[in-house]
C-alpha cells in the first residue's frame, strides 16, 4: 500500500516538474535559450503568495492573483532587459551565463528583502484529504489540486497553441524566426508572449510546490527549477506532452529513489538520469533532431 | 590519365525529399571541374556528401582508387579532400596566420608535453610550420595580414583565406563552395587567376560550385549540372553550356 | 611580422607572471614587515585556490569555448582525495613537503580522471545541455561525498555508504571521510608560497598549451567546430583534452584548499552550485579568454568584500550584477558596435588600411 501512496506523491510532485518544465520547453523551443532564471521566478511567486497571505492577511485567492501578474511582470521584464540585447550575440554563451546572472540577482535580492530564514508557508488548499482503502492511502488536498492543475494547464496550453493565433505564431517563432518575421509575425512580442506564459505558469507552480513543502527560502526555486529542465530535457525539448511526461516519470523516481534507495542521494538519482537520457537519446523521448545547415 | 575522383550512385533522402540521386562523376587528376546548376538542385549536398558531413544513402566515392564511402569527415580529409564552406567559416578569433597553421595541423606535430614545456621540438616545429604557412599566405596575397583576427578581413579575403586553410592540409582534391560568391568583377577575375595558378603550382585537382557563369566558363574543363537532385548533363564546358536543357532549366519555361 | 607576432604573446606572458611574482613579493615585505593584518594572511591561501580556479575554468569556458557549471565539483574531487591520501599517509611519509607534492598530484589526477570519465560522453553535447549536465554532475559529487564512509585499520582501508559504524573497524581503526562530517585533521601543508608556485605552474601549462598546436586546435574548434573538423582535426580528442586539464587544474585548487583547513566537509557553500558561479563571475569580469583578467577579477573580487566589510552582505548581489552587465556590455551586438567605433585599435587600423 505505501507503494500506491508513494507513486501518488509521485505524481504530485512530478506534475508541478511538468508546470515548471512547460516554461523552459516553450522558452527554449522559441528563443532557443535556457531560461536559468525561471526556477527562481518560482521562488518569487511563493514569497509573493507568502508576503500577501501570511503577512498581510489578505485572502489565497488574491495573493495567488498578485503572485501570477507579479511572475508575469517580471518574466517579460528579465527577457526585455537581459536577454534580447543578447538575441543576435555571437556566442550562444552570452545569454546563458545573463540567465545565470538573473538567477543569481533573484535570489539575492530575495535574500536582502526576506532573509535567509525558512519561512512556513501556510498552504493555500482548503481541500480536504481524501481516505482510500480503509484509510490506508491518504490522498491530500494538495495532491488533487496540483493534479488537477496540471491538467488543465495542460489541456489549456495545447489549445491555445493549436486552436489561437497567437499559439500559431509561437509555433512559426519555434520554426524559423527569419521566415515568422517575413510572414508579419511580430517576432519580439511572440517571444515576450512565452516568457508572460512561462513565468505565469512558474507562479502557479510555486503556489503549488510551497503548498505541498511548506517552507520557503530564497533557493526554494533553484533545485526544482534544475529538475524541471531535466524532465524537459527528459521529454524532449520543445515538446508540451514531453514536459508532461517528463516531468511525471522523474518525479516518480524521485519520491520512489527517496524512499527505496536512500534519501540523501534522490537529487544524484534524478540527475544520473539526466546524463544516461542524454547520452542514449540526446533529443528525450519526444524531441525532434535539429541539424546545423552546412 | 586516371580518374582521383570517382563517384558512382551517389543519393540521398532526407525523409520523404530526394536530395541528390544517382549522381556519377569522374574527374581526373590536375582537372578544374565544375559543378552548376539551380538554386536548391542539390549541389552543396553533394559537396557534404563528398567531405562525410552526410552519409550517402547508397553510392560509392573512390579518391585515388580507395574507396572513401561512409567516413568521418576528419578521415575524408585526411584521405586527401579538403574545402571551403559557401557561407565562409573561418575560424574568427584566431589570427590569419593561425588559420593557416590550423590547416598545417596534422603534418606538423609534436606532442603536448613538448609544447607546454617547450622542448626544442616545439620551437623547430612551429618556425617550419610559420614558414609554410607564411607561404600558403603570399600565394593568396594575405601575407601582410598575418597577424589581425580572420573576422577582421574584408570578404573577398576571407574566402581567400578559407582556400589557403584548406590547402594548407595537403589535399588531392580542393572542394570550393561559390568562391566567387560576394566579389567583384575585378575580384572574381584576380580569384580566377588564383584558381588557375593553385591548379598549376599545388598539383592540385579542383571541384568547384559556382553561380558566375563568367568563372565557370573560363576555368572550368569540364561540368555536370545539377537539377532537382539528378544530374541534367555532363561534359565539356561549352558543350554543356549550350545543351538547350540547361539554358532550359536555368532560364525557366 | 611573424616575430612581431611571438614577441607580442611572449610580452603578454611575462606581464602575467611578472603581475603574479610582483604580487608575491610585495605580501611577502609586508607579512615580514608587519604591514599585513592576520585576517589578510588568512585571506592569502583562498586567493591562490580562487586565482587557479578562475584560470582553469577559462580554459574551459574562453578557449575550449564551453559552459561547465560543476567546477566545483573537480574541486570537490581534488580537495578529498588529496586530503584523503595525506590523512592516510600522515605516519608513512613524515616529510610534510613530499606529501604534499603527492597529495597535490594524486588530487590533480583523480580529477582530470573523473573530468575525462565525465567529458567522454558529455562533451558531444551542445552549450547548454552542456551547462547543466555538469551541474548536475557537480551536485551528484558532492551528494556522494557526503554519504560516504571510509575508515582504515589493520585489515587494510573500509569503505560503507551508510554510516561510520558498518565500516567495522578494528578498535585501533581511524574513521578518515566521514560522511557528511568530511574529513578532519587534514595536516596544514598549504602555504602561500606553494600556492603561488601551483599558480605559475597553473599559468604555464593553460599559456603553453593556448599558444601550441594543440591550443590551435582547441580554439580551432570553439571557433567553429565544422570547419575545424574538415580540416581534419579530432574534435573528440582536443575537447577532452581541455576539459581533463581545466579539470586537474580545479582539482590541484582542491588540494590547497582541502589543506589549508582543519575540517573539510562537502557543503554547497563551497563545492555547490555557488561556487561553480563564482568562479564563472571572475572569469567572466576579467574577460572570457582572457587569462590574465581572470587572475585580476578573482583577486579584486575576493578582497574587495573583504576590505569594504559593509559590503559584504551584498556580495552576492555585487556579483550577479556584475555577471549581467558585463555580459550585456561585452556580447550585446549593438553595444559591441557602438564600442568598435570609439576604440583606439580600430582607429589605428583604419588608418592603416587606408594607406
Amino acid at each position: 500500500m505505501s507503494f500506491i501512496s508513494y507513486l501518488i506523491n509521485g505524481i504530485s510532485l512530478g506534475s508541478v516538474y511538468a508546470i515548471i518544465a512547460l516554461g523552459y520547453t516553450m522558452v527554449y523551443g522559441i528563443a532557443k535559450m535556457l531560461n536559468f532564471a525561471h526556477g527562481d521566478v518560482i521562488m518569487v511567486g511563493g514569497f509573493t503568495i507568502f508576503f500577501a497571505v501570511s503577512m498581510q492577511g489578505l485572502p489565497p485567492f488574491v495573493g495567488i492573483l498578485l503572485a501570477v501578474v507579479l511572475c508575469t511582470i517580471l518574466g517579460i521584464t528579465i527577457e526585455y532587459i537581459a536577454y534580447r540585447p543578447l538575441r543576435q550575440a555571437a556566442s550562444s554563451l552570452a545569454v546563458l551565463i545573463t540567465a545565470i546572472g538573473v538567477s543569481y540577482l533573484l535570489q539575492n535580492l530575495a535574500l536582502l528583502i526576506f532573509g535567509a530564514n525558512t519561512k512556513a508557508f501556510t498552504s493555500v488548499v482548503t481541500i480536504p484529504a481524501i481516505k482510500l482503502a480503509d484509510g490506508q492511502i491518504t490522498i491530500s488536498g494538495e495532491t488533487i489540486v496540483t493534479i488537477i492543475s496540471c491538467i488543465i494547464i495542460m489541456i489549456g496550453l495545447t489549445l491555445f497553441i493549436n486552436k489561437t493565433k497567437a499559439g500559431q505564431a509561437m509555433l512559426a517563432v519555434s520554426e524559423d524566426k527569419g521566415a515568422a518575421q517575413l510572414m508579419g509575425i511580430n517576432v519580439n512580442g511572440t517571444i515576450s508572449l512565452t516568457f508572460a506564459i512561462g513565468s505565469a505558469l512558474a507562479a502557479i507552480a510555486g503556489m503549488l510546490l510551497c503548498s505541498a513543502y511548506p517552507s520557503l527560502t530564497p533557493y526554494t526555486g533553484s533545485m526544482p527549477g534544475i529538475k524541471a529542465f531535466v524532465a524537459a530535457v527528459f521529454g524532449g525539448i520543445g515538446s508540451i506532452p514531453g514536459a508532461l511526461i517528463g516531468g511525471v516519470v522523474l518525479g516518480i523516481i524521485e519520491i520512489l529513489g527517496k524512499a527505496y534507495i536512500s534519501s540523501q542521494m534522490a537529487d544524484a538519482i534524478v540527475f544520473m538520469v539526466l546524463i544516461i537520457v542524454l547520452l542514449v537519446k540526446p533529443t528525450g523521448i519526444l524531441g525532434k533532431k535539429i541539424q546545423e545547415k552546412v | 590519365m586516371a580518374a582521383l575522383l570517382e563517384v558512382k550512385n551517389l543519393g540521398i533522402s532526407f525523409g520523404g525529399l530526394r536530395a541528390v540521386d544517382d549522381f556519377d562523376v569522374s574527374i581526373k587528376k590536375g582537372q578544374l571541374y565544375g559543378l552548376i546548376g539551380p538554386n536548391g538542385a542539390g549541389k552543396t549536398t553533394v559537396f557534404n556528401l563528398l567531405t562525410g558531413v552526410y552519409k550517402p544513402s547508397e553510392g560509392i566515392i573512390k579518391l585515388d582508387g580507395v574507396n572513401i564511402t561512409g567516413l568521418k569527415t576528419i578521415e575524408i580529409n585526411k584521405a586527401g579532400i579538403a574545402r571551403t564552406f559557401q557561407n565562409i567559416r573561418l575560424f574568427k578569433e584566431l589570427t590569419v596566420l593561425d588559420n593557416v597553421k590550423a590547416g598545417l595541423h596534422n603534418h606538423y606535430k609534436y606532442s603536448t608535453v613538448e609544447g607546454i614545456l617547450r622542448l626544442p621540438g616545439y620551437f623547430k616545429t612551429e618556425k617550419a610550420m610559420n614558414e609554410r604557412a607564411m607561404e600558403l599566405l603570399k600565394v593568396f596575397e594575405l601575407d601582410e595580414e598575418a597577424n589581425l583576427l580572420a573576422s577582421n578581413l574584408p570578404y573577398g579575403k576571407q574566402r581567400k583565406l578559407e582556400i589557403a586553410r584548406a590547402l594548407a592540409t595537403e589535399p588531392k582534391l580542393l572542394l570550393l563552395d561559390e568562391p566567387a560568391a560576394g566579389m567583384n568583377p575585378n575580384e572574381t577575375i584576380e580569384l580566377m587567376n588564383t584558381i588557375r595558378f593553385v591548379r598549376d603550382n599545388f598539383d592540385m585537382t579542383i571541384l568547384l560550385i559556382e553561380h558566375d557563369m563568367k568563372l565557370v566558363s573560363g576555368i572550368c574543363e569540364e561540368l555536370t549540372v545539377l537539377n532537382f537532385g539528378r544530374i541534367l548533363a555532363q561534359g565539356e564546358t561549352s558543350a554543356v553550356l549550350n545543351d538547350p536543357q540547361v539554358i532550359t532549366a536555368y532560364l525557366g519555361e | 611580422m611573424k616575430k612581431l607576432c611571438i614577441s607580442k604573446n611572449l610580452k603578454d606572458n611575462i606581464i602575467t607572471y611578472g603581475i603574479v611574482i610582483l604580487a608575491y613579493i610585495i605580501v611577502q615585505i609586508m607579512v615580514s614587515t608587519g604591514n599585513m593584518s592576520s585576517l589578510m594572511q588568512g585571506l592569502l591561501v583562498p586567493l591562490c585556490v580562487y586565482v587557479i580556479l578562475a584560470v582553469s575554468l577559462n580554459l574551459t569556458v574562453g578557449i575550449l569555448g564551453e559552459l561547465s557549471l560543476g567546477h566545483a565539483g573537480f574541486m570537490c574531487v581534488g580537495a578529498f582525495t588529496g586530503a584523503f591520501f595525506s590523512k592516510c599517509m600522515e605516519d608513512v611519509i613524515t616529510i610534510g613537503l613530499l606529501r604534499f607534492i603527492l597529495a597535490i598530484l594524486i588530487g590533480g589526477i583523480s580529477a582530470a580522471v573523473i573530468g575525462f570519465l565525465i567529458g567522454m560522453p558529455v562533451l558531444r553535447l551542445k552549450g547548454d545541455y552542456l551547462a547543466i549536465v555538469t551541474l548536475a554532475f557537480g551536485e551528484i559529487i558532492k551528494n556522494i561525498v557526503n554519504v560516504l564512509y571510509i575508515g582504515k585499520d589493520s585489515n587494510g582501508l573500509h569503505i560503507s555508504m551508510k554510516d561510520s559504524l558498518s565500516l567495522g573497524l578494528e578498535p585501533d581503526g581511524q574513521v578518515i571521510i566521514n560522511g557528511a562530517q568530511g574529513i578532519t585533521g587534514t595536516p596544514k601543508d598549504s602555504t602561500f608560497t606553494i600556492g603561488v608556485i601551483l599558480i605559475i605552474i597553473t599559468l604555464i601549462i593553460v599559456l603553453n598549451l593556448i599558444h601550441s598546436r594543440d591550443g590551435r586546435a582547441i580554439m580551432a574548434i570553439r571557433d567553429n567546430l565544422i570547419a575545424a573538423e574538415s580540416i581534419g582535426i579530432n574534435i573528440t580528442k582536443y575537447k577532452l583534452m581541455a576539459f581533463s586539464i581545466s579539470a586537474s587544474l580545479a582539482g590541484i585548487a582542491g588540494v590547497l584548499y582541502s589543506h589549508n583547513l582543519n575540517s573539510l566537509m562537502a557543503t554547497p557553500k563551497n563545492f555547490g552550485y555557488n561556487m561553480s558561479i563564482m568562479i564563472l563571475v571572475f572569469v567572466v569580469l576579467g574577460g572570457i579568454g582572457n587569462i590574465r583578467g581572470s587572475i585580476i577579477a578573482a583577486v579584486v573580487l575576493t578582497l574587495l568584500p573583504e576590505l569594504l566589510r559593509g559590503l559584504s552582505n551584498y556580495r552576492m548581489l555585487i556579483y550577479a550584477i556584475v555577471l549581467i552587465v558585463m555580459m550585456l556590455f561585452n556580447w550585446s551586438p549593438k553595444l559591441v558596435e557602438l564600442r568598435k567605433r570609439f576604440s583606439p585599435r580600430r582607429l589605428i587600423n583604419r588608418t592603416r588600411e587606408v594607406q
